[in-house]
């Protein structure tokens, strides 16, 4: 799956890092880091994480499938 | 926008006969975002003002720097960190979260799922054979308070003991001199001492003796910011004791009412396995736990909107007001689990977000979906049910239903 | 027809095109889709593959616990675009309205969205830059190269350039245990965003873990062995170092070379706009159809006396492009400004740096909250007696309330105490090196007399 974290959002309460501490790591009190494609099988928990976001600043795919043809060359 | 006009809706909301639905109250209340109480307190209701206000470094939640001394927080010993401000917060907070979350202690929270998972069917199990349930008594309680003695090292098998100390505790929280007998005030400190003896002596058994629960790790603790005091960790875990079994029974509580409320949601959420986590975040918004952050100080003057609260003054802030703000969420009376950018007050905001937010999200989910998968056609047998006496500590005191 | 009926049917059945397929356009593209846009767009970018995020390039990929190839942005809905990539834009075509690419290619198009980025400025000696073990860091080949040689464990990674994405590849080095030196021609790190008294602290954080910083000294040669490797670096100062990984961190180049003969008003700043984020021609005429966001926009802040501000910064990116897709389809009178207030994060040797505002825009600067010593404090800038910035280390929660200071323009320093102010906190001067707050030198020169006939023709830039 793909995430991104608005980090200008976050402000380090690290509920995520909680929820789902596979995918999302502190580094040190307040800095965050995480997986931005972790595997399917951490699913729930990255669900679990970015509702639990106060800041609402992390982003799951919303796509089922995606029109992106990838490594499309236009030649 | 200041204003003393309409001075009776605070009695109101804090009055008991509005326990069960304080929300058109709530609206009353915000037409006045910062409102100018006859006692010199302000009151804030309306979710910009409330989220800056967290925010806000002038905020103090240090009973000291309030002109006027409340009544209700005298003789309660050591501070916990919910009424201290930074740097002391910070490094009590610090040293507490060393050993419940990360970056030191991560996969805690998580850790316990099979465990949580565990209690609740063995609850739940104790279900058969009955008609009539109290959501509250047999479930709701029971669940957190096992879970939190489990953390912090407390023998299950005192909880008749402490819970009557903490009754008394939570219900001398909102202590009106003008209103309430001595007596409530009396009890709660003498409640706060024997809490806090009792917890002191389990500290003392901990010195020296490894193991995994809080209170030992505290008592062994040698990181980089050093280690509590004994005094500091009594009232950490007095803190974390109260906290962590007077909310999670009223977040779990009123979820159960407000998806027996609505059938149809109750359904879905079985049908639908993941939507308890964006469920238990618009419960947090719709039917909060704490619907009072009962005071803090100005520590000087503060600039809300365009009114300036003076050094010194009492704030009380009205979360759960602030969470059905129409000018934050559209349609705030509406329980809407699909709502997007659910940015809620749930769990305060700021420095002082509620410590244990991971644990109770976790207890919940699992709670809600262990009950509306095994209570067969659960109905409510009252409606609305019978509620506890605080306005800050919100929720039902029995939650009875009939499943057939 | 109606002003209003034209934009219907461009909203419709009109052709939009997208250049540059990273974060700021793809989140553009999205914007138009939410915002109703039907018709035909068209994704162009110069890299293969879905776009991507870069801020963990230097963080948790030279950790090599997420791989280089492992930062695919999510999708917020499905933009149902034509994707042309591998191969970049070459020039614009404003009377004709369609992009040129490399190979030759037309794309006609109603309405454009310019989002090109920036890309890493490379050592300035080709043959230099081209020995093995020299790297850049701006995209993922870049990243994947760079995560292969560090976890190599080389004997020391030289640094050049101490700004924010060459300290964090220090930290991360660093937490690998890697000898690493740092050099830096400002006196310290993060100098020339954060000013002096933040980019002593930045020195010390440096330091304590251990970097070999050097400030105040150029690199003058990069001196590889026979096979082409990178061996050994000079400095101005006359001393040497060895290293056998050199990263170069100066900062970015913004891509509108391929602009350069369109009449935009284009510069080593990047792509002028309005508020609105509408390009500007050369003559500093608004343009209708064409729109700039990201890192190579470049547009006037109200907030900032209505400078002209370009920001290499994630947030922006994202806020620019939902704007310039709003304005996109929107007529004129339902046009957004883009008015939020830039912010900004760097994660480096276990500390959060956040900040709020721009702290370049600023005279003085105060330590609010918290111990500088402790690497956990707050610091507002101000500018004129207001408040323009903050920047907080492992601080973050407090940094709303400075975000509503700078918008309400409060009186710096800020008056009333709080609980955590340090005894000591007094305004110090800002003290960036160099004028950043003046031109940075003439950019067009005017030709003509009557108003008719005067016009601005662009100065060749020198780099």
């Amino acid at each position: 799956m793909r995430v991104v974290v608005d980090l200008s959002r976050c402000q380090g309460y690290a509920q995520c890092a909680f929820l789902a501490p596979d995918a999302f790591r502190m580094h040190g009190e307040e800095a965050l880091m995480y997986a931005s494609n972790p595997d399917d099988a951490q699913r729930q928990q990255v669900l679990r994480a970015a509702a639990a976001c106060p800041l609402q600043a992390i982003l799951v795919d919303q796509l089922k499938g995606r029109d992106a043809p990838v490594g499309t060359s236009p030649s | 926008m200041t204003t003393t006009e309409a001075p009776d809706i605070l009695p109101r909301i804090l009055d008991y006969s509005n326990r069960a639905d304080p929300y058109p109250l709530y609206a009353e209340l915000r037409k006045t975002p910062v409102a100018l109480q006859e006692d010199g307190s302000y009151v804030i209701s309306t979710y910009r003002e409330l989220s800056g206000i967290l925010h806000d470094p002038h905020l103090s939640s240090d009973v000291r720097n309030l002109t006027h001394p409340m009544p209700a927080m005298q003789e309660r010993g050591t501070p916990s960190f919910i009424n201290l401000d930074p740097p002391e917060h910070d490094r009590m907070r610090r040293l507490a979260m060393r050993h419940f979350g990360p970056p030191h202690t991560p996969g805690l929270v998580t850790g316990m799922e099979p465990d949580l998972t565990a209690i609740v069917a063995g609850l739940i199990d104790d279900f058969a054979g009955k008609q009539r349930i109290d959501i509250v008594d047999d479930f709701a309680y029971p669940f957190p308070v096992t879970v939190i003695c489990h953390l912090l090292g407390v023998p299950r098998e005192d909880e008749p003991r402490f819970h009557v100390w903490v009754n008394a505790i939570i219900d001398s929280i909102d202590y009106n001199p003008k209103t309430d007998p001595q007596e409530k005030l009396e009890n709660g400190v003498q409640a706060t001492k024997n809490l806090r003896q009792y917890l002191g002596g389990l500290l003392e058994l901990r010195h020296g003796h490894p193991g995994d629960d809080l209170l030992t790790r505290l008592a062994n603790d040698n990181g980089p910011d050093g280690r509590m005091t004994d005094a500091e960790i009594v009232s950490t875990a007095n803190l974390l004791l109260i906290a962590g079994h007077e909310t999670t029974v009223n977040l779990i509580t009123n979820g159960m009412l407000t998806l027996l409320r609505r059938p149809e949601m109750l359904r879905r959420l079985r049908t639908e396995p993941d939507l308890v986590v964006p469920l238990v975040e618009e419960l947090l918004r719709y039917e909060p736990p704490v619907h009072i952050i009962p005071w803090r100080a100005a520590y000087s003057d503060i600039s809300v909107g365009d009114t300036v609260i003076p050094k010194g003054s009492q704030i009380m802030l009205m979360l759960a007001s602030g969470s059905r703000d129409p000018d934050r969420f559209h349609d705030p009376d509406r329980f809407d689990p699909d709502r997007q950018d659910n940015q809620h007050l749930g769990f305060g905001s700021g420095i002082h977000l509620c410590f244990g937010g991971p644990m109770a999200r976790l207890e919940t989910q699992i709670a809600l979906t262990a009950l509306v998968h095994r209570l067969a056609d659960p109905t409510l047998v009252t409606d609305p049910p019978p509620y506890r006496p605080s306005p800050v500590l919100r929720g039902p005191i029995h939650l009875l239903i009939d499943q057939n | 027809m109606s002003t209003a009926d034209t934009l219907q049917g461009f909203k419709r059945d009109g052709r939009v095109v997208i250049v540059g397929a990273s974060l700021a356009g793809l989140r553009a593209a999205e914007a138009l889709r939410d915002e109703g846009f039907t018709g035909k767009l068209t994704m162009i970018g110069d890299e293969l593959g879905e776009p991507y995020d870069r801020p963990p390039l230097s963080k948790q990929v030279l950790t090599g616990w997420v791989p280089a190839d492992g930062t695919t942005l999510p999708r917020r809905r499905d933009i149902d675009a034509e994707w042309l990539l591998g191969v970049p834009a070459d020039g614009l075509d404003l009377a004709n309205n369609h992009v040129r690419l490399a190979d030759g290619r037309t794309i006609p198009f109603d309405r454009m969205l310019i989002s090109t980025g920036v890309r890493a400025r490379p050592w300035p000696v080709e043959a230099e830059a081209a020995l093995d073990g020299v790297f850049v860091v701006r995209t993922r080949e870049d990243a994947a190269g760079l995560q292969r040689a560090v976890a190599a464990g080389p004997s020391r990674v030289l640094i050049i350039g101490a700004g924010f994405t060459g300290s964090e590849i220090a930290s991360v080095c660093r937490e690998r245990d890697i000898p690493v030196t740092v050099a830096e021609l400002a006196p310290s790190p993060l100098v020339g965003g954060l000013g002096a008294m933040i980019g002593e602290i930045a020195a010390d954080m440096q330091r304590a873990h251990g970097v070999d910083l050097r400030c105040g000294v150029k690199v003058t040669q990069l001196e590889g062995d026979a096979q082409g490797r990178v061996r050994r670096a000079h400095f101005s100062d006359g001393s040497a170092v060895d290293a056998d990984v050199v990263v170069v961190a100066l900062g970015g180049i913004r891509n509108t070379e391929w602009l350069r003969d369109s009449g935009l008003a284009v510069g080593v700043w990047g792509v002028a706009c309005d508020a609105g984020c509408r390009a500007f021609d050369l003559n500093g005429l608004v343009t209708d159809d064409i729109f700039v966001a990201g890192d190579v926009a470049r547009s006037p802040n109200p907030m900032y006396e209505y400078r002209f501000i370009s920001l290499e910064h994630w947030a922006n990116a994202v806020e620019q492009a939902e704007i310039a897709a709003h304005n996109m389809v929107s007529a004129q009178a339902d046009r957004w400004p883009h008015l939020s207030i830039p912010t900004f994060w760097s994660i480096q040797f276990g500390v959060n740096i956040k900040s709020v505002g721009v702290p370049t825009y600023a005279d003085e600067v105060v330590v609010t909250q918290g111990s500088v010593a402790d690497h956990r404090f707050v610091a507002a800038y101000g500018y004129h007696g207001r408040v323009t910035a903050a920047v907080s280390f492992n601080n973050a929660k407090w940094l709303d309330h400075y975000r509503r200071l700078i918008e309400t323009a409060a009186p710096f320093p800020p008056p009333c105490p709080t609980p955590d102010q340090p005894l000591d906190a007094k305004p110090v001067p800002v003290d960036f090196p160099g004028p950043t707050l003046l031109a940075q030198g003439a950019t067009v020169v005017v030709t003509g007399h009557d108003p008719g006939e005067r016009r601005v023709t662009a100065m060749r830039q020198h780099r």
